[in-house]
């Protein structure tokens, strides 16, 4: 059976891999939180981030830092593009056509990748001071595996400080509960839904680098599995729930790891489990396991 | 609640439409010439441009097109390529490969790389009577009970031979771990060839002593490889697509594991060393032909043009087949002396010592060719030769 190290293996594989989830996961369900729109496009923009910084390093010439500064950056003008282009002009229309908007969005983004930069994948550029292995006894942990965790919860207490503590934040659920009563009010609607989209934007730019960084290739369609399992991870969490999105992160990429672990036979169907459990939680607890009650807005 | 359920479970509906979205897109045709013309005899090329398999296919189209500049004409007419895109994908291959044969109405098919994709337009160009010779499709059912379906390339019960008797003579290993591409029918494929020959080889039914599955597109391998890891494998055989394969060998080296990595034809990509960098390192895998063995006069030809094109880079063995795969088509239109497709069909089918750029050919009764096998190993970041194992 197995022995400890290799469980200690895997934890550290499952903790790793549940923080990506999880960085993404948040940008996700902060936009959701906000606008009660699901971003079908979160995973695309979080794929234009790590061409950015691709094209920073390898055309530009720019040290890794500045152009991952950079790829951040521009991609929270991305986002905050797209809200303007598809989301803005559509919203006093029924929440279903935002959201097939929002699937347009992600197909141009995806097309666009594929016409601008080609089918072909590309290796993201490596950080040696990142991406070096740690020895431990037989257990062998990517420095990474400590950066990613530690970077999810500093953007997690950020955040969790912008709503709570800060204008910006306030008018940003004063937005989530009515925005035509917010606007009323003196809230600058436009400015805050961008604001929101542009944050949003940033976290994905965030685990797009740290994800390009672990999986060192990217590709036009390389978004699409992580944002589906971003989604899930948000929805366990219960979607519109910051800390539930990452503790969903956590729980969706440990589950992962520990079914190959102990099921190995069943490993090609890995990604199958994950949208059965998101098949179970949507069936016998929709709200996610924070449990928040979400009002309707109807 | 219940309505939140709802939308939730319809927007999970809507993810997996954006996912099969990406599937049924019509296809890119790009044709060089002019077409509805009857001067121009129309050859479609069938391979994935886009998606998982984007760089495979490259490199074959590379090859193709090198043919098509050399040999130009056939029977006084012009050769018009017709490439269409089959994105990597089973579901749009099979459309991909109808609308060459029904909208483009070709006389003979070239593709696809990828014996999955292959084997996703077997029935079309069976049931339309259009010959096609796949260039580096090394899955045994891509051509069974195809008439057909041809191949200038060897098949995996050879290549899975080769690999095995590597892994046991020059390695000594006695236990192999084995990581699969589950939805690929060519690494399946070729794994079980493997395990067999490799069996055999020891004496030891339980010489294989772990299997893990991941699926095209995966990016994440830690759990299978820590499984594996904890076996303690001599070899570790892991025949896949190449940017998989690139960042399992990758995730492999920084979970500590030693062994020696080896694998299929499939690898020979520059994508495979520029993802994989450092990790690759003393990768060994089979493929089909290298630069530094010229085999024929026509492989000579080849590659003079082929480094005029490109000076500061070698051709990969699929850019080479699919270059044969090309003009054993040329060779099938001139001998039955007429574009269609059943003659092309009958002349292709009697193919015999014919000279490709990748070695000689003849066609079995299967449609397959025989041919010997070349190792390669990544050396310096480079693929380099290492031996050349005969076909038996």
């Amino acid at each position: 059976m197995m022995n400890l190290s290799t469980f200690f293996q895997h934890l550290t594989n499952g903790i790793s891999l549940g923080s990506l989830y999880a960085l993404v996961a948040i940008g996700y369900t902060m936009v959701y939180g906000t606008l009660r729109l699901i971003n079908f496009a979160h995973g695309d923009v979080f794929m234009m981030t790590t061409y950015f910084a691709f094209y920073g390093v390898a055309t530009f010439m720019l040290p890794w830092y500045v152009s991952f500064i950079l790829a951040i950056i521009l991609t929270a003008a991305l986002g905050m593009l797209l809200e303007i282009g598809a989301y803005r002009p559509l919203r006093d229309a029924p929440k279903i056509s935002i959201m097939i908007s929002a699937i347009g969005a992600s197909f141009l983004l995806e097309n666009l990748a594929v016409v601008l930069f080609g089918g072909r994948p590309k290796a993201f550029p490596s950080v040696k001071l990142l991406t070096d292995s740690i020895q431990w006894g037989t257990v062998s942990i990517q420095k990474l595996t400590f950066v990613i965790p530690i970077v999810t919860i500093i953007f997690l207490v950020g955040l969790l400080y912008l709503i709570n503590h800060t204008k910006t934040g306030m008018a940003m659920r004063a937005v989530a509960k009515d925005y035509e009563t917010a606007g009323i009010m003196g809230v600058n609607v436009n400015k805050t839904i961008s604001q929101t989209f542009a944050i949003g934007s940033m976290l994905a730019a965030v685990g797009g680098i740290m994800w390009g960084l672990k999986f060192p290739q990217i590709a036009p369609l390389m978004g699409v599995m992580p944002g589906l399992k971003a989604f899930i991870a948000a929805v366990i969490g219960g979607i519109g729930n910051i800390k539930g999105a990452v503790i969903g992160g956590f729980i969706l990429g440990i589950g992962e790891i520990m079914i190959v672990a102990f099921l190995p036979s069943l490993s090609g169907y890995r990604d199958a489990f994950a949208f059965i459990f998101l098949i179970v939680i949507l069936l016998f607890k929709p709200t996610g396991i924070t449990g928040e009650k979400i009002a309707e807005k109807v | 609640m219940r309505k939140m359920a709802s939308v939730l479970v319809s927007a999970l509906l809507v993810g997996a439409l954006v996912v099969s979205g990406c599937g049924t897109q019509t296809p890119n045709t790009s044709t060089t010439g002019s077409s509805g013309n009857e001067d121009v005899i129309k050859i479609g090329v069938f391979e994935p441009m886009t998606g998982a398999n984007a760089a495979g296919g490259a490199l074959e189209v590379e090859g193709i097109k090198l043919a098509n500049k050399l040999y130009p004409e056939v029977l006084g007419k012009k050769v018009e390529l017709i490439t269409v895109d089959n994105k990597s994908d089973k579901v749009e291959a099979a459309s991909a490969a109808s609308r060459l044969v029904e909208k483009e109405k070709v006389s003979a098919i070239i593709g696809s790389w990828g014996s999955s994709l292959s084997m996703a337009a077997g029935d079309i160009v069976k049931n339309a009577k259009i010959p096609t010779v796949a260039a580096s499709a090394t899955n045994p059912l891509v051509t069974k009970n195809n008439d057909f379906y041809f191949r200038v390339c060897f098949i995996d019960p050879f290549q899975g031979k080769v690999m095995a008797n590597y892994a046991f003579n020059k390695l000594n290993a006695k236990k192999v771990a084995i990581v699969q591409e589950v939805s690929s029918d060519y690494s399946i494929g070729l794994a079980k060839f493997f395990t067999d020959s490799f069996k055999e080889l020891t004496g030891d039914q339980n010489a294989i002593v772990g299997v893990a599955n991941y699926n095209t597109g995966d990016q994440d391998f830690s759990a299978q490889l820590t499984n594996i890891k904890a076996k303690n494998p001599d070899v570790i055989f892991a025949p896949g697509n190449f940017t998989e394969s690139a960042l399992l060998i990758k995730q492999a080296r920084q979970l500590g594991i030693k062994a020696p990595i080896i694998g299929g034809d499939t690898w020979e990509t520059p994508e495979f060393i520029d993802i994989g960098k450092d990790a690759v390192e003393g990768a060994v895998f089979s493929t089909f032909f290298t630069s530094e063995k010229p085999i024929t006069p026509e492989s000579e030809k080849f590659l003079a043009e082929y480094r005029k094109e490109n000076p500061d880079k070698e051709p990969a063995a699929v850019t080479a087949l699919g270059y044969d795969a090309y003009i054993v088509i040329l060779d099938a239109i001139k001998k039955a002396n007429s574009s269609d497709a059943v003659k092309i069909q009958e002349q292709l089918a009697k193919t015999k010592d014919f000279p490709g750029a990748a070695g000689m050919i003849t066609l079995d009764e299967n449609g397959d060719a025989v041919k010997d096998a070349v190792i390669k190993q990544v050396k310096n970041g480079k693929f380099t030769y290492m031996d050349i194992i005969k076909a038996q």
